[in-house]
This record gives C-alpha cells, sequence and structure tokens, in this order.
C-alpha cells in the first residue's frame, strides 16, 4: 500500500510541471485575448484618428495624443455627465443598501406567517424580465409627468427592487449568531436598535458587496437613462457618450479617451474594493 | 415570564415593518405594472396619446408577424449556445485557475474586469474589432492565413460575432466557479486518486455533483439574463444586416418607441416572459435528477 501511493504521488509530481506549465500557457493565452479589447481602447485614446485603423496596429502611441482627453471630455460634457450619473448613482446606492438590508433582516430574523412566502416572491422578482415592468412603469412614470427627471430612478432604489440584494443580505443575517443579539435583548435593546448597533457594524462585508455591486450597475446602467432621460441636460455619462457617433462619422480618439475615463470609476472602485466585491459575488452564488 | 401571545404578535408586526420597503416596491414596480401591462396589451396606446382598447388584437396580430418569430428564434439560439458556453468556458478557466497557481489573484481580478466595464464605447470597440476591413480580428485571421470574415455585414456571421462578444464577461463565471472548486474538500479527490480513478473520472463524479447546485444557478441567471440581450445588438449593428442580429428585447424597444406601439410591446413582453419561464422550467427539470446538494445524504464521514 505504501508503495503505491509513493509511486502515485511521484506520478503526481511529473505531471504536475507539465501540466503546471500547460495551465500558465492557457491562462495567459486567455487573458491577452479577454485584455486586448481593453488595450486598444487605451491605445486609441492617444492617438490622432487617422492613425487608429493602421494596421499592423501599432500598440504604444508615441508621443501620446494626450489632447484627446480633454477633447473628449468636452465632447461628451462631462461636467454635466459627472452631476447627473452621480446625483442618479449615490442616492439609488444608498437606498438599496438601505432598504435591502431592512428588509433582508425582516426575512432573516422575524417569524410571521407569510415570511416564506414573501420571501418566494422576491426570489421571483430575481428571475422575472425586466421587460414585463419597464413599459407599463414607463406609462406611468409619463402620465405622472416624471421622464425627464431622477425620479423614476430614485423610487424604486428605496423600495428594496433589487431581490439579488436581498437575497445576498438575508443569507449573511442569517449566518450571523444570534448570541449576541440575545444578550442585548436581555439587557433591554430594541429590536431597531439591536439592528442598528449591532447587526449592521457586523455585515460590513455584505453590505459594501451590495453598495459595490449597486454603484456599478447604476453607472454602468444605459437602458434606464436612455427611456427616461431625454433632455441633454439630464443624461448620464453612458448616454453622452452617443454624442461621439454622429450620421457621418464617429470622432474615435476622443470618444475612447472618454471612454477610459469613464470606465476609469468602476474600475478604480473595484480595484480598491476587490475582495468585498469577489466575496460578494460568491456569496450568492454558492450559498444556495 | 412572557406571555407567548405578546412576543408573537410584536414580533410580527415588527416583522412586516422590516419588509415593508419590499412590499411597497414589489405592489408599485412589480405587480402593479404588471396587471397594468396585462391592460396594456390589450389596447393600442401610442406614448403621449390615448390608450385604445383593442381587445386581443395585439395578440393575433403577433401571431402573423414573421419578423417576431424570427426575432424571438435567433434570440433562444442565441441563448441556448451562448449560456451553456459560457459555463463550460467559466469552468474550464477555473480549474485551471484551481491548480495552486501563483499569481492567481491576478489573473482572477484582470479575468474579472470586463464585467465592471461597460458601455457604449465599448460595444463601439467591438464594432471596429469585427469590422470587416480593418478590424483586429480579421487581421489576425488573415495572419493565419484565413481570409476576412464579413462579421457585422453578413447574416450568417453577425450572430456568432455576438456569441464571441459574449465571452469578454466569462470572468463573473469564473469566480463563482472558482470559489466553488475551493470549496470541495480534497479528501475526496485523494481518495479517489488512490482507488485509481483517473482526472476525468474524477470530475465527472466528484468535481461535476459537488459544483452543481452552482452551475445551475448560473445557468438558469444566465438564460433569464441572455434572453433580454439589448445593448450591443442596438449599438453595434441595430439590429442588422437585415435584422438577423434583432434581439427580441430591442425588436420590444422598437415598437414601443420607435412605432409608438406601446401596446403592442407589452403583448410582446408577456410572450417573452412565458418564453423565459417555459425555459427555465425545461432547465430546472432536465436538471434536477442530477443536481447534488451535499447535506441531503446520510450523515457519517467519508
Amino acid at each position: 500500500m505504501g508503495f503505491r501511493i509513493q509511486k502515485l504521488l511521484s506520478n503526481m509530481k511529473v505531471m504536475s510541471a507539465f501540466q503546471r506549465t500547460l495551465t500558465y500557457i492557457v491562462l495567459i493565452a486567455a487573458l491577452i485575448l479577454i485584455m486586448f479589447p481593453l488595450v486598444w481602447m487605451v491605445s486609441a485614446s492617444l492617438k490622432p484618428n487617422s492613425q487608429i485603423f493602421t494596421y499592423p496596429p501599432k500598440w504604444i502611441p508615441w508621443p501620446p495624443l494626450l489632447s484627446n482627453y480633454p477633447s473628449g471630455l468636452e465632447t461628451l460634457k462631462f461636467g454635466v455627465g459627472l452631476r447627473n450619473t452621480l446625483l442618479i448613482t449615490i442616492p439609488c446606492v444608498i437606498g438599496q443598501v438601505f432598504s435591502c438590508s431592512l428588509v433582508g433582516y425582516g426575512l432573516a430574523r422575524f417569524r410571521f406567517r407569510g415570511r416564506d412566502a414573501i420571501f418566494v416572491l422576491v426570489l421571483a422578482t430575481m428571475m422575472l424580465p425586466s421587460q414585463v415592468t419597464f413599459i407599463p412603469t414607463y406609462i406611468i412614470f409619463s402620465r405622472l409627468g416624471l421622464v425627464d427627471t431622477f425620479w423614476p430612478f430614485w423610487l424604486p432604489a428605496w423600495a428594496a427592487t433589487s431581490g439579488f440584494n436581498i437575497f445576498l443580505l438575508r443569507q449573511f443575517f442569517q449566518a450571523i449568531s444570534t448570541e449576541i443579539e440575545d444578550a442585548a435583548r436581555i439587557d433591554g435593546a430594541s429590536e431597531f436598535d439591536i439592528y442598528w448597533r449591532i447587526i449592521l457594524p457586523l455585515s460590513k462585508p455584505a453590505l459594501t458587496a451590495v453598495a459595490l455591486f449597486a454603484f456599478v450597475a447604476y453607472w454602468n446602467d444605459f437602458f434606464g437613462p436612455l427611456i427616461y432621460l431625454p433632455s441633454e441636460s439630464n443624461k448620464t455619462l453612458q448616454l453622452l457618450l452617443m454624442r461621439f457617433r454622429t450620421t457621418y462619422t464617429t470622432d474615435w480618439g476622443p470618444m475612447m479617451a472618454a471612454q477610459v475615463v469613464i470606465s476609469l470609476v468602476p474600475l478604480l472602485i473595484f480595484f480598491f474594493a476587490q475582495r468585498q466585491f469577489i466575496q460578494g459575488v460568491v456569496f450568492t452564488g454558492i450559498k444556495e | 415570564m412572557f406571555r407567548k401571545g405578546s412576543i408573537k404578535n410584536r414580533s410580527s408586526i415588527q416583522g412586516w415593518l422590516y419588509i415593508s420597503p419590499f412590499i411597497i416596491g414589489f405592489l408599485l414596480f412589480y405587480a402593479g405594472p404588471m396587471i397594468f401591462a396585462a391592460y396594456i396589451s390589450l389596447t393600442e396606446w401610442p406614448v403621449l396619446g390615448k390608450p385604445e382598447f383593442v381587445g386581443l388584437l395585439n395578440f393575433e396580430n403577433m401571431l402573423s408577424d414573421d419578423l417576431l418569430w424570427e426575432s424571438l428564434r435567433l434570440t433562444i439560439v442565441y441563448t441556448l449556445i451562448v449560456v451553456p458556453l459560457n459555463v463550460i468556458v467559466g469552468l474550464f478557466l477555473a480549474i485551471l485557475l484551481n491548480q495552486k497557481i501563483r499569481a492567481l489573484s491576478f489573473f482572477r481580478t484582470l479575468f474579472y474586469i470586463p464585467s465592471v466595464i461597460t458601455g457604449v464605447a465599448v460595444s463601439i470597440l467591438w464594432w471596429t474589432v469585427f469590422n470587416t476591413e480593418y478590424g483586429l480580428l480579421n487581421s489576425l485571421l488573415q495572419e493565419i492565413g484565413i481570409p476576412a470574415i464579413p462579421w457585422l455585414t453578413h447574416t450568417k456571421w453577425v450572430l456568432p460575432a455576438f456569441i464571441i462578444i459574449s465571452l469578454w464577461q466569462v470572468g463573473g463565471g469564473v469566480i463563482i466557479y472558482l470559489a466553488g472548486l475551493q470549496g470541495i474538500p480534497t479528501e475526496l479527490y485523494d481518495a479517489a486518486s488512490i482507488d485509481g480513478a483517473g482526472s476525468w473520472s474524477r470530475f465527472r463524479r466528484i468535481t461535476l455533483p459537488m459544483l452543481s447546485p452552482v452551475l445551475l444557478f448560473t445557468l438558469v441567471l444566465g438564460i433569464i439574463g441572455t434572453f433580454q440581450s439589448f445593448t450591443n445588438a442596438l449599438i453595434i449593428t441595430n439590429g442588422g444586416p437585415s435584422n438577423a442580429s434583432l434581439f427580441y428585447v430591442l425588436y420590444i424597444y422598437r415598437n414601443a418607441w420607435a412605432f409608438n406601439r406601446m401596446g403592442y410591446a407589452a403583448a410582446m413582453s408577456w410572450l417573452l416572459f412565458v418564453v423565459i419561464l417555459v425555459v427555465t422550467i425545461i432547465v430546472f427539470r432536465l436538471t434536477s435528477a442530477r443536481v447534488f446538494y451535499p447535506g441531503s445524504t446520510v450523515k457519517g464521514g467519508l
């Protein structure tokens, strides 16, 4: 038996070196394939339009045409766009975090008739294609005169409309041990106190993950602004990118520059909060 | 001590209070609109005008709208290819990454970046990559002797182009599968190796079953999401050439806002909902026998 195991282990080691190299090759190849559109985008953002489509592509433009950036941001109406995007994103993120954690907590810690039915409803909303609701919702907002305002974004955000986030938070809350809560309850703390002072601070990882996902989602949202924000002065950054494309030409260099700048925000947030992001993704995928 | 009745009641009311945002949200933004949508689909409704009740006319028109069925067909085909493909590729990459690679988090992060970056310009970027004359892809292919492929101008090639684009964001799945893989106890593999199981066998008998809940999860959510593909179709090809990339939601959007037929668009949305529901149920049925939930077997050590 010992000999068998030894032979097995030595086989595994030999395979391992070859396997390891092969693995690296495949991974690096996949990485190059996935990264090259982004690299091309940055590279194009630093070239004059005439040089962008030359072949073979010059990956590192020298000298880099930095003027694409100010020019791009100006066409983009960056100041206006940024203001609008933030005006939508920040209240909505706060709204989602706040309302979804309330609901998630209610589902995790209280027992009442119909609770499980509500949970099923939450899951069902995750599975519903948004197309079924966006036309009637649009008409309702239109009748209320709220098109071309930011209310169509704010209202749903504060009404816990993200089943995904509710689900994530509920799972997280459930996993917290109840000892601290019980102790606090005996000491006379109200339920809300417990929620606010104990559970929430303990749930920072999950809340951060929710906030990050929500931020990226709202920052990158295209369809919502497309239908609700017709006037230029209200458009978000994503929408304003359309300005680079006229019927005749596309202003490539500055457009790529603008996209690089717009993408930098979620990218930087992702870099600094990587672990929470990934934990969040993992949490919903794994804890069924 | 405490009267059981009062604690239960208090707990009950409080519970409902915490849930209330969702109740409001659900009624206002899900149930309400859905009921309203059912009504809208029975009308002829220009956006800024008055609705006109027309009964089942929209649904009748749908039956004879060839473009609608073509659009639905291509969306279904696209979804049924893209989702399993993404799962397989994602799983494959995750397995590679799981082999104790030194730069694991480096790869993982970079793979995930595309999921964080979307945008109109990224879509237009794809347009340039797939451009027939000077796109990067064709240039690369020509280097290895393959003639230029009319990706976005030929009806045969436009869907494959979109399928390739969909693989760009495979990183999201990679992260989930990686975490799932890391959760599989290595003793299982060791025991199997000692018993002489080869790697394929280990994959089929240990990895797949242990990952099956996660795989089902990403499969179902992937199907639901992919059916709703819209932005790339609008920006890259606007449904062309000759409607070969007229994804269903794009067609809904057009009917609602370009043709001003909200009623018809609402009816179309209901059809989409039913289709997604049916496909999801089929997927559940097909896989329920094979999904293994750990913890549901006999207790006791291995």
